[in-house]
This record gives structure tokens, sequence and C-alpha cells, in this order.
């Protein structure tokens, strides 16, 4: 008793073969547009790699830029076979392939399920990667004359700028590290002195924030410096006082900029997902189709197409016995040759 | 005697009306350019038209936009007309409309050359328009307050951070408004009085420059105070210092973005306009060479195609012949009535 079996008559093959053939180009598109959402994604991950230690994981993108290749070779694939398989000629020889093809495509979903489930888990470890390198970057935003630090300054400025964001949690993480080089600070300066003096570590800390912190949208020109001081600046409550600088921490921002990005990949993904089992499907029942015509010279003949053979269970059991027959092979092998030896 | 004579067969003709459709799809595509590249026009003007105080002209991304959707038409027109050229019974029925078509095509291709000179010359107007601008924008800068003007300084701000750019011309601009809004200036306060009084028009002049000047490339925190006083800070000379704000003034930066921009849009469309010229010259043989068949039954058979059916001159004398010949027509029409009136 096949599963899910279909009655098919010439009309119905011609028009199975033609709709499968559209929705293999659009599988080769939607390939195409997870491999460059994956060049993308490697795109900023780099772009940012300075503010995550240089040791952010590349798996996600590369593993999305092999599946959109695969997808695209795949799908394209399958496409030349359905465009030929209303030509008894041309579908003889790829007759063969069909089955491996298959087994091929089976274990290809099951590839890019697992690359969807990475793109949902894998936000958390971007996430602390995130969290130690802002840190690090705080801490290092005034080494501009230590080399292979000196961007640091220009790419965290650049990044409050963009994502609109101020410190690692918030503003007040600029309170707690030095970050104007000791190269312009006046040491003999009464006033450095004591600030230096002020704290163990010897460091020149001020509760001010760096010019990137400003917002534009603010009323009045930006306060950066004595931020927690009312008296030194006319009209300024700073428990109030809320468009001045930004109040979203950098990692906050970033993260939700990266998540976003990987959500929709991930959604994106499972669309592939359901969109190749529907090849898969409709190819199945095209070669079923195609090899069940009561009389092969005439092509207008009616046929039968059908997902699986048998029913679901027996092709299970089927399996089953055809495992154990290999391994039970592998074991007699493996007792002759030790009677050999 | 013909313009440009060629020999046809019948494998030849198909080969032209195959490449021209092929170009013409090509012309469509390059229609749709031009027509999103107006549209992109038109949106980058209105989101800086607060800074070209309200009146900048649309007259080049409006044109760009017309002539897209035309090209687009009349190409989709020119390509099915040649789908259609190969076989004879649905020649038929645009055979008549050729003639007109082509005129309009060559017309079409006038307009199109035009629009690439407008894209060369409208930078002059704008460059005027984003001056005076600029300079209000700046005036502007403090009046938060002011309805209509009050996302000025934002605009200004982010401009700045954008195109790398402080003031006018440069930084010093901005040492001569008063950018810093009297809501925030605390008047009892000595200093305060002092500056105000030491200029006639009574404002809060400083030698500092908003925050969205700095430069994030300086190995030093940004200074924006007191630039013009060396001794405000430790190892600042005003003099040799180059990194610590733009140095660009913002109409030059503005002025450089939209004339590559139009540059790069002019460019294209006299693209465009050489395509148009190729595909009409190639629209006018297949015509010709379909109406010259020497055995109009057979389509095997050779025929001639031609740019012009005479020499240039020829066509000249002719189109001037017909021209006077109407113009004659009038005038005895005009007498006719005129005696028709009288009597």
């Amino acid at each position: 008793m096949p599963f899910m079996p279909v009655k098919f008559n010439l009309q119905k093959r011609v028009k199975l073969a033609q709709g499968l053939w559209m929705i293999y180009w659009l599988s080769v598109i939607v390939g195409i547009l997870i491999f460059s959402l994956g060049l993308f994604f490697k795109v900023e991950l780099r772009k940012r790699s300075e503010m995550m230690d240089n040791n952010e994981s590349h798996l996600v993108p590369n593993l999305l830029i092999l599946v959109g290749l695969l997808a695209g070779g795949v799908s394209a694939f399958g496409g030349k076979v359905c465009h030929d398989s209303l030509d008894p000629v041309k579908f003889a020889k790829w007759k063969p392939m069909l089955k491996p093809y298959l087994l091929l495509c089976c274990g290809f979903n099951v590839l890019m399920l697992f690359t969807a489930l990475l793109c949902f888990l894998m936000q958390f470890a971007v996430y602390l990667t995130l969290a130690e390198g802002l840190k690090n970057s705080i801490k290092f935003y005034k080494d501009t004359d230590t080399p292979g630090r000196c961007f640091m300054k220009r790419t965290l400025d650049m990044t409050q700028i963009e994502f609109r964001c101020c410190g690692n949690n918030n503003f007040r993480d600029w309170f707690e590290v030095q970050w104007i080089s000791n190269r312009y600070l006046d040491m003999s300066n009464d006033l450095v002195k004591d600030r230096v003096l002020s704290n163990v570590e010897g460091k020149y800390l001020m509760d001010s924030v760096p010019f990137s912190c400003c917002n534009p949208g603010s009323p009045r020109p930006c306060i950066q410096h004595h931020l927690t001081n009312n008296t030194a600046h006319y009209d300024y409550d700073h428990r109030i006082e809320e468009l001045n600088i930004w109040s979203r921490g950098c990692r906050e921002a970033l993260f939700a900029y990266f998540s976003s990005m990987m959500n929709s990949i991930g959604v994106l993904i499972l669309f592939t997902i359901m969109l190749e089992s529907l090849d898969m499907a409709g190819l199945k029942y095209l070669a079923t189709a195609l090899e069940t015509m009561e009389d092969p010279e005439n092509p207008e003949c009616e046929s039968e197409g059908f997902l699986l053979e048998k029913g679901v269970k027996e092709t299970f059991a089927d399996l089953f016995v055809k495992m154990k027959m290999l391994r039970g092979g592998n074991e007699v092998e493996g007792g002759e040759a030790a009677e050999a030896t | 005697m013909a313009l440009m004579l060629v020999k046809f067969d019948m494998k030849k003709r198909v080969k032209l009306a195959q490449t021209i459709w092929f170009l013409y799809w090509f012309a469509v595509m390059a229609g749709v350019l031009v027509f999103s590249m107006g549209l992109f026009f038109k949106i980058e003007l209105r989101k800086r038209s607060e800074l070209m105080d309200n009146n900048e002209s649309h007259l080049l991304p409006n044109v760009l936009i017309l002539m897209g959707l035309i090209t687009c038409g009349v190409n989709a027109f020119g390509g099915k007309v040649c789908y259609d050229s190969l076989d004879p019974s649905k020649f038929i029925k645009w055979k008549p409309m050729l003639k007109p078509f082509l005129m309009f095509c060559v017309g079409l291709n006038g307009l199109l050359f035009v629009t690439a000179l407008l894209c060369f010359v409208m930078r002059i107007p704008l460059q005027y328009t984003l001056a005076e601008g600029l300079k209000n924008g700046m005036r502007f800068y403090k009046d938060t307050d002011t309805p209509g003007r009050c996302y000025m300084k934002r605009t200004l701000d982010l401009m700045q951070m954008e195109f790398r750019c402080c003031g006018n011309d440069h930084y010093r601009d901005w040492f001569e408004i008063q950018w810093v809004s009297n809501r925030y200036l605390d008047f009892s306060a000595k200093e305060v009085k002092d500056r105000i009084g030491s200029n006639v028009d009574g404002q809060y002049l400083m030698d500092g420059v908003p925050f969205s000047c700095c430069n994030p490339s300086s190995p030093r925190p940004c200074i924006q105070g007191q630039m013009t006083n060396n001794t405000a800070h430790y190892s600042y000379d005003h003099y040799t210092e180059e990194l610590n704000v733009w140095k660009r003034g913002c109409r030059e930066a503005m002025v450089s973005y939209y004339g590559g921009l139009m540059n790069t849009i002019g460019a294209l469309v006299l693209l465009v306009t050489m395509l148009e010229i190729a595909v009409t010259i190639g629209l006018q043989y297949i015509n010709s060479s379909l109406s010259s068949l020497v055995n109009p039954e057979d389509p095997e058979s050779e025929s001639e195609g031609w740019i012009l059916e005479k020499t240039v001159g020829e066509t000249f004398t002719d189109i001037m012949a017909n021209m006077k010949a109407m113009s004659k027509g009038g005038k005895v029409e005009e007498a006719e009535a005129g005696v028709a009136t009288v009597s």
C-alpha cells in the first residue's frame, strides 16, 4: 500500500514538472540569498571584531556561506532533472542518480536544521564576547600611541555615534576608567595631581564622557564634563536630564543589532528547509509517476505517483532489516577474516 | 541614393530583429535605472532641504523621473514591434505606426540629451542655494525652541558628523555667531555679561565649536572650547593642530557630494541616450528592410535596409518643400475663407 498515492495523466505530469521547475529556481535564488546574507554577516563581524577582542566565532557565517552554495547547487541540479523529465530519452540518464540525490537532499535538510539552531543559540556567545570586548575597548580608548590599539579610540567613537550608545552598560562606565592619555595631562598641575592621587590605582578619573556620547537631538549644546555636578552648568539637573547624552549602553545596542540579524537569518533558513522538503516531495512524485507508466511507449498513459513505496512503518522496518543485514554481513566477514588469519 | 544602404537576406534579418529585441530589453532596464536615479536624487534633496532653506529646485529629479517612465514605455513598445517583425501577419498591424513612432523616438533622444546637459548645468544654482542655506542653518542652530526650526540643530549636527565637515567655509564660522541659546546662559554671571557687552550685536560669542565638529581620529580627546587659547590646554598649539576638528567646510563637502551625484547621473543618461540612438537606428533598418522586399510573398527574398530613403541633403529639401506646401495650402485656405467672409 503506497504512502499518499496520486493518479497522474499526461497533463498533470506536465503541470507538475513545470511547477516543480519554477520552485527549484526559487530555491536557487533563496540559496543565493542565504550565501549573500552569510557574507554580509561575516563582514559585519569583521568590522566590529576590534570591539570583540578579535576572538569572535566565525562558525555561523562560514556555515551559512557553505549552506547557501550547497542549496544553490542542489536546487540547480534538481531543476535540470525536472526540465529533462518530460523527455523520456533525456530522463533515462538521470534516473539512476535520483535515489542517491534524494538521500543527499535529506542529509542537506538536516544540515540546514542544525544551522538554523546554531543561528538562534550562538547569540549567547555573541553577547558574552561583546561584554568582554567592550570592557577592554573602553580600557584601551586612551592608548592611541600603542601599536595594535591606536585605532581603538576611532572605532569606539564611530560605534557610539552610529549605534547611539554610550559606555558598556551606561555612560557611568566612562567614569571608572582613565580615557585621557597621560601625554595630554599636565602632571605639574595641582588639580591633576590631586585627581591622580585620589584613587588607589593612580588613574586620572573624572565625571566626563567623550564627545561621541553626545545626543544631537538635545536642545542644548552637549554637556560632556562635570556631568554629576549640577552647579557647574546653568539650569542643569543631571537626575532628570535625558536628552543630553545617549542613555543606552553599547553592549545592548550592538547585541540588539546582531541578534535581530541572526534571528532573521534563522527564520529564512527554516523557510528554506520547508521549500526544500516541498522540492523533494515533488521530485519523488514526478520520478515515481514516470516510472509506473503502464505503457512505457505511450507517453499519454496514466500512472501513479507516491511518496513511499510501502507505508511509513513498513519502510522503517525494511530499513532496520537492511541495517541489521549490513552489520550481520560485517560480523560474518569479520569472522571469516579472523579465521583466515 | 539611400543613406548607409545594407543588403539583407532572411538570416540577416532574423539576426537583426533578435539583436534589436535584446537591446530593447536592455533599454527598458536603462529606463528603469534613469527613473530610480531621479527618485534617489529627489529623496536626497528632500533629506537636506532644511539646509537649503526649503527652496531648492526639484526640476532635475522630476525631469529624470518623467524621462525614465517615457523611455521605459517607448522601449517596451519597440521591443514588442521587434518581436513581431519576423511574423509578416503580425507586423502588418504595426507597419502604419512605425514612421510616427520613429519620429517620436528621435525627438525623445533629443530630450534625453538635453536632460544629460541639464544634469551638468544645474550644479551652479545648487551651489548658491547651498551657500545661502548653510549660512542660515548655522544662525538658527540655537533656536531649538522656535517652531519650524527646532530640528535645525539636530540636522546640522548629523550633517557635520556624516559629511565630516565643520562650519560653512571652516570651523571659524562658529566663532562669529551665537550658537548657545540664551535659555542656557546665566545672565547674572559676570563672565557672560562681559562677553555680551564686548560686541555690538549683544551676542554671546566664543571661540568654541559644537561637538559634531570633532574628529574621532584625533589621538587626544576633542578640544571644543577655547580653541584659540593655547594655554587653556596642555601641549596644544592651535596653529599646528590638524586632527582635532574637521578642517573641511560643509558647503564644500555638500557641493562635492551633490556635484559628484549629478555628474554620475549625467554620464549615465548620456550612455542611455547612445543606447536609445542605437535601437532607433536598428528599428529603422528593420522597418526599411521589411518594406523593401524584392518579392513580398516570399519571406526568404533579399531586401535592402537604410537609415534615410534619400541622402541627408535631399531629405532636408523634401521636408522644406513639404512645409512650404503646407503653409501655402494654409494661405490658400485663409484667402478662400477671407473671400467667403467678405462676400
